[in-house]
């Protein structure tokens, strides 16, 4: 795992490092030229200074005198410059101490360089034809160098000093910058498995603000798909046990009564409430088999047989409601899998039935829209509060109007149906009365432009 | 003993009504929490069993905006979440007991009874009076000693009306409400009828007839 931290510390560093390099060299190249303009002109001015003093005495004075001219001592700054004195034809006159024999340069006047016993010598040369002589005066660029290397050196070393210094510094700096991510960590560390409010976001640095709204909201996400999971098992429960509390508690009376007519009470109760668990299994089973599908291919279907089939097939208790069907379904054809397509009618025809109170009216029909087909019911029952509207797919979802015998699952298998085919389910009150509108709707595939 | 029952299941509340009505009680059954509010401001009960997921909201809710009030009626909570979880929430809300579905109907009629026994301050499913004792699981009494009495469901619970405060005189309408549910058709001289055979059962002088005010067990052995 990269550490973000050692990450910073190591380009930070690098960045100094580098940036203090660069100073250096361009120091190092300004010294060097600065050094060098300002030896060169020290060169010229003493060349030019000796060759006004030689210039006043005569050249066979310093012949006479060579060895005053030694005890005078040409010698300028601890030899570091060297001065000769030569005749223009070719005689040392005098040198200063330390200054080579060999003639220092060649040229006969300005800047020149010549290496002489292994040493580069930077000379400058001046003249004066009138008393014939030619004042060389140069000093060693080695010592150039050393000067330069010395002031690079003064340089250098507080640097290299400071370098480990400011290392620490940046970490530090980096260590405490960082605080805020470290305690965030341990805070979501020590949360308990079940915890999901949200993390504070008070005290928290802009840079990571949004990583922590994220990590809310996903913590809000989670808690909202575990408090549905909880509903779930928690209906699942109620719709699952009641009836069994319900078929224990009549067995136990057929069990226990002397009186006959309480006896066959319970015994038709028994027998009621397992047709009804009965079908809740059914239920369950549809469920579970539309859950475990994939997307079902699709055909063309005429959704006016779909509906007269499932009208046939009604057992005898669902078929008191007045139900109208509009001719417009023989001409409505959806692209869809018939078997969903006929779980998904039969299930909101029976919710429809059951929510209605007795001979309630109920009507097939369907509209072409813009995108799409939308097949519809609409009944005459109590419609479901608009609170409840996005919650009555749910599983085992009953709500306020509930039904004595319905089990919260209709409309979960009637939405799951349209899912696995193509289509939705989108339910409504009724606009002026009351009564449920449930529409299938079925987009029509996009066109290939 | 006179129990509302706020269930919405048709087939349990129906086996709840007769079952418990087996063991001499008499119940009224509401299928959502309104119903269930306004039974219980209208009427007393001795006893409420409260199923948790009702159409119209929790059992919980309805049961802690009671406890708020004040009312101490004996509640037993009788639902399909019996997680720990769940049953020391509903303890916890003011249940005096708890019983998931699927129960045994045996066992429900014992904890409505141990519930509502401990409401009225008693230890044991019996009680005593002036030479009566009466066992409220059996519906039996037992007169100064003698051979256990079988009594009928209306008989038991007009007696066990009458000995949970023997010195208090109870009405004929008292007695009525605690015989008929809401739904029932209450016979004009049904409690007079079973007093009498009451009487020739645990003996004539047990039960005092105080003229044009009601019955009451009578104080002192006669």
């Amino acid at each position: 795992m990269k550490s973000l931290k050692h990450k910073l510390f190591l380009i930070l560093v690098a960045a100094t490092g580098l940036i203090w390099l660069g100073a250096t060299c361009w120091i190092y190249v300004r010294t060097t030229r600065d050094v060098e303009d300002v030896l060169d002109s020290r060169l010229q001015e003493a060349a030019l200074m000796v060759l006004s003093l030689a210039a006043r005495s005569s050249v066979s004075a310093f012949e006479s005198d060579a060895s005053a001219a030694h005890a005078s001592n040409f010698q300028i700054y601890q030899h570091q410059l060297s001065c000769q004195i030569w005749s223009l034809d070719g005689r040392l006159v005098a040198r200063s101490t330390g200054a080579p024999n060999e003639i220092l340069s060649v040229t006969r006047s300005g800047f020149s360089e010549r290496a002489i016993k292994g040493e580069t010598w930077r000379v400058f040369t001046a003249e004066d034809p009138a008393k014939n002589i030619r004042v060389l005066v140069g000093d060693r660029l080695g010592l150039r160098e050393a000067l330069v290397a010395d002031i690079i050196k003064g340089l250098a070393a507080p640097m290299l000093l400071t370098i480990p210094l400011l290392a620490l510094l940046i970490w530090a700096s980096l260590t405490r910058g960082l605080q805020p991510l470290y305690t965030l960590a341990e805070d979501l560390m020590c949360r308990g498995a079940d915890d999901m409010t949200p993390v504070p976001t008070e005290n928290i640095p802009a840079e990571i603000q949004p990583m922590v709204r994220s990590l809310n909201n996903l913590l809000g996400r989670v808690q909202d798909a575990l408090r549905h999971e909880r509903d779930i098992t928690a209906f699942a429960a109620h719709e699952i046990r009641t009836p069994l509390a319900g078929l224990r508690t009549q067995a136990q009376i057929a069990m226990t009564t002397a009186d006959r007519s309480i006896r066959d009470t319970a015994l038709r109760q028994i027998a009621l409430s397992v047709d009804r668990t009965t079908r809740l299994v059914r239920q369950l089973l549809t469920i579970a088999r539309l859950d475990s599908e994939r997307r079902q291919p699709t055909k063309p279907v005429l959704v006016g047989d779909v509906v007269q089939e499932m009208l046939d097939a009604l057992p005898p208790a669902d078929r008191d409601a007045d139900v109208t069907i509009d001719p417009v379904l023989q001409d409505t054809i959806v692209d869809t899998d018939p078997e969903a397509l006929l779980l998904a009618i039969r299930n909101l025809h029976e919710n429809a039935v059951r929510h209605m109170p007795r001979g309630g009216a109920l009507r097939w029909s369907s509209e072409k829209l813009e995108d799409g087909t939308v097949v519809f019911v609409e009944d005459t029952g109590p419609g479901i509060p608009e609170d409840e509207l996005t919650q009555v797919t749910n599983r085992f979802f009953r709500g306020r109007n509930k039904t004595a015998v319905g089990s919260g699952l209709g409309l979960t298998i009637a939405a799951l149906a349209l899912q696995v085919s193509g289509g939705q389910l989108c339910l409504r009150n009724r606009v002026g009365r009351s009564g449920l509108r449930a529409e299938m709707r079925w987009k029509y595939p996009p066109r290939p432009n | 003993m006179r129990i509302l029952v706020v269930e919405d299941d048709a087939v349990l509340a129906d086996g709840l009504k007769v079952g418990l009505g087996l063991y001499g009680a008499t119940l009224d059954i509401v299928g959502n929490c309104a119903d269930g509010r306004a039974a219980l401001a209208a009427d007393v009960f001795d006893a409420v069993v409260l199923d948790i997921m009702l159409p119209d909201g929790s059992g919980i809710d309805l049961l802690a905006s009671l406890r708020a009030k004040g009312d101490r009626i004996p509640i037993l909570l009788l639902t399909a979440l019996d997680e720990v979880s769940d049953r020391i929430k509903g303890l916890d809300a003011g249940a005096d007991d708890y019983l998931g579905k699927p129960f045994d109907l045996d066992e429900l009629a014992a904890r409505v009874r141990a519930i509502s026994r401990r409401q009225e301050g008693r230890a044991s499913s019996s009680v005593s009076h002036n030479g009566v004792t009466l066992d409220l699981a059996r519906l039996t009494a037992t007169v100064d000693g003698r051979d256990t009495i079988q009594l009928s469901r209306r008989e038991f619970a007009i007696l066990s009306a009458l000995m949970e405060r023997p010195g208090v005189v109870l009405s004929k309408a008292d007695l009525e409400g605690r015989l008929y549910g809401w739904q029932e058709e209450v016979e004009s001289n049904t409690v007079e009828v079973h007093v009498h055979k009451l009487r020739s059962k645990i003996g004539h002088s047990k039960i005092e007839t105080m003229r044009g005010i009601g019955y009451r067990m009578r104080q002192t052995p006669s």
